[in-house]
């Protein structure tokens, strides 16, 4: 178990174990849900730090656990088309809250969901090996017909087995705060199925002793159509009903007004909310808080208003008044702010300009220090002993040269909390390696990049919260509004039906392409 | 002098007679037309009716047999010698107005300023 603080709700495919992965990820939601009024006062924004890999522009947090989370939603993590259903888990929780440690619970989930594929899939070779085991001697023997029956059947649950494989069983990226919906429906239905093939088959063929082994073949062939059918609903439910758009999701950041277009199917708004986030990471540049806010010489003359004084002995009813009288008199004296901020921008553009130039030039000089060696120069190396060097002692050789002009530039364009020495150097040594030119080297810092550019790899999760005055498991729909909020910056999300298109027809005749010229002929007579 | 396709056009004509003026071996007029029904109506400055693809003069040599004739810039020819100007190509009008035959050509030219002329008369005359 780890101790590092973590975020759950967002977790991405990494190394780490599934169960295990979960378990931090549903263990962190919860404490930062309990605590997310108090865990503002402890936020820690690490700018400016060399030594510190790279800005999370998402905060950190305290480390300390809280077991205090009495949890009222409940998370459904499905890994197969027979995932736990809602209200097992809420049962489980209630029992598993106070006894077993968290981790357990991690395992609950996706081992039930096992198990009831497990079952699932092994009720009809039970079907057919129970009487053989019980009964032998009273079966009917049954031929061809039977083993005929046995070969579909082997083939069948093979299919199921593969495509439950590829189509489910995959680690879930992301952890939704209410169930989703379908694939409870689905796993309830297929309990309920099972559950009642089991009943039929218990009362109809184990307790009189069917002898006829044939039906009972049958009977087993027939569930594992059903089951096929099942998993043919839940290919269509889950995976392919929310391929065809419907709805255009306009998503804006709060803090920047970046904003995006994009088109859905017919989702949920948990499960909108989760692709947009996906979105949001490959699309949108990173959230820089430093370039927020206007610069304080602009700001401050705006700060300096005057003041009203009321001469009135009865002051109660003039507040209101007075903040009237002061704001229509900030709005008549003369504002020259936009004029300082026109020049203020242009001037720093200016600087970036150079800056840039700077920072080109430089590169480009140290780049031609070092080459690579081709395999037959080493021959020749006794006649000019040159040093060898791997990449990373190449980057550090030639990164002196430029990194004044580098940290200046990326100063100036406030992006040095997001690139440490170390991180540069790295992705220097990642260009030299494969042969980049100075300009793709370049690249990464020219231009703010998204913000899956700067996120760490180190199976992380993400907290986002889904703000929303419907409820989150509800379908899109027009005029819908919801947000997703981190600490410092909320996505707000807005729903739009796409258009109904009405395509006409126009036959256009190949050879009605006819030109003339135009002519404005002048003649003199 | 706004035209409905299978309507008579009616206006204010003037009548000019041009000598021909003898220049080499041809016999020129003096001025340029510009118009006709194979042209681009909407690049005629002179037109009222930017659909109108009539002959207009576009030019006049000065000193010229058109000029002492008193033709203006911006004139729209009707008839010549009896020729309809109306409907004719930019070519077809050419030739009319160059025949080596003839050395006088009488054209029957309308203008704005002819029918502003005509009603103040007409005003004046009735009240």
């Amino acid at each position: 178990m780890d101790n590092e603080s973590q975020y759950s709700g967002y977790s991405y495919k990494s190394s780490h174990s599934r169960s295990s992965r979960k378990h931090r990820d549903r263990r962190d939601r919860h404490r930062s849900k309990s605590r997310d009024s108090s865990s503002r006062g402890d936020k820690s924004v690490t700018i400016q730090t060399p030594a510190e890999p790279l800005l999370d522009a998402e905060s950190t947090r305290g480390d300390d656990r809280d077991d205090n989370w009495g949890e009222t939603t409940t998370v459904v993590t499905g890994t197969s088309e027979h995932s736990i259903s809602n209200e097992d888990l809420t049962r489980l929780t209630k029992d598993l809250e106070e006894s077993t440690p968290l981790e357990c619970k991690r395992f609950v989930g996706p081992a039930l969901g096992g198990c009831l594929s497990f079952f699932a899939l092994v009720t009809p070779l039970a079907f057919l090996i129970l009487p053989q085991v019980l009964w032998r001697d009273t079966l009917e023997p049954c031929g061809t017909p039977c083993e005929g029956l046995y070969v579909s059947l082997a083939f069948k649950l093979l299919v199921l087995l593969i495509s439950s494989w590829a189509l489910f069983l995959r680690p879930p990226r992301a952890t939704l705060p209410r169930f989703f919906v379908f694939r409870c429906l689905l796993m309830v239905l297929v309990f309920l199925f099972v559950a009642s093939y089991w009943l039929f088959y218990g009362v109809r063929v184990l307790e009189p002793r069917e002898p006829d082994y044939r039906g009972i073949v049958e009977y087993a062939a027939s569930l594992v159509d059903a089951l096929l059918f099942i998993q043919y609903l839940a290919l269509v439910l889950l995976e392919v009903r929310h391929l065809q758009p419907a709805f255009c999701l306009k998503v804006v950041r709060s803090t920047d007004g970046a904003s995006k277009f994009y088109n859905v199917g017919h989702l949920s708004i948990q499960r909108a909310a989760v692709w947009v986030l996906d979105r949001y990471y490959s699309d949108f540049s990173v959230y820089n808080p430093a370039t927020l806010n206007l610069p304080k010489s602009i700001l401050s003359k705006k700060m300096t208003g005057f003041k009203v004084y009321s001469l009135d002995e009865n002051t109660t009813n003039n507040s209101t008044g007075q903040s009237r009288a002061m704001i229509a008199a900030a709005a008549r004296r003369r504002d020259n702010s936009h004029n300082e901020y026109y020049y203020e921008e242009a001037e720093m553009e200016r600087r970036v300009r150079k800056r840039k130039a700077r920072l080109v030039v430089a590169v480009e000089e140290a780049f031609t220090h070092i080459k690579r060696l081709q395999e037959d120069e080493a021959a020749s190396s006794p006649k000019h002993p040159r040093e060898v060097m791997d990449p990373r002692e190449a980057a550090q050789a030639i990164f002196a040269p430029m990194a004044r002009a580098m940290q200046k530039y990326l100063r100036t364009t406030r992006q040095q909390g997001f690139h440490s020495m170390e991180s540069i150097l790295t992705h220097l040594q990642f260009c030299i390696t494969h042969n980049m030119t100075p300009k793709a080297f370049l690249e990464r810092y020219l231009a703010p990049g998204p913000t899956m550019q700067y996120q760490q790899q180190n199976g992380r999760g993400r907290q986002w919260t889904l703000v929303s005055e419907e409820p989150v498991t509800s379908a899109l729909r027009q005029g819908l509004v919801f947000s997703l909020r981190r600490v410092d910056f909320s996505l707000v999300v807005t729903v739009t039906p796409l258009p109904f298109l009405r395509l006409g027809e126009e036959f256009i005749d190949p050879k009605s392409h006819k030109f003339v010229m135009r002519l404005q002929s002048e003649t003199s007579v | 002098m706004s035209f409905v396709p299978g309507q008579p056009v009616t206006a204010v004509v003037q009548r000019i007679e041009i000598q021909k003026l003898r220049q080499g071996d041809k016999l020129i007029l003096g001025f340029s037309i510009g118009g006709g029904i194979d042209q681009d109506p909407g690049q005629n400055p002179f037109s009222e009716d930017k659909t109108d693809k009539g002959i207009y003069v576009t030019r006049i040599s000065p000193g010229g047999p058109a000029d002492v004739a008193n033709l203006r810039m911006g004139d729209k020819i009707m008839q010549v010698n009896g020729w309809d100007m109306t409907m004719v190509t930019h070519d077809q009008a050419r030739k009319k107005l160059t025949k080596q035959k003839e050395d006088v050509v009488r054209l029957l030219i309308t203008r704005k300023s002819l029918e502003e002329t005509v009603r103040l008369q007409l005003k004046s005359m009735l009240s």
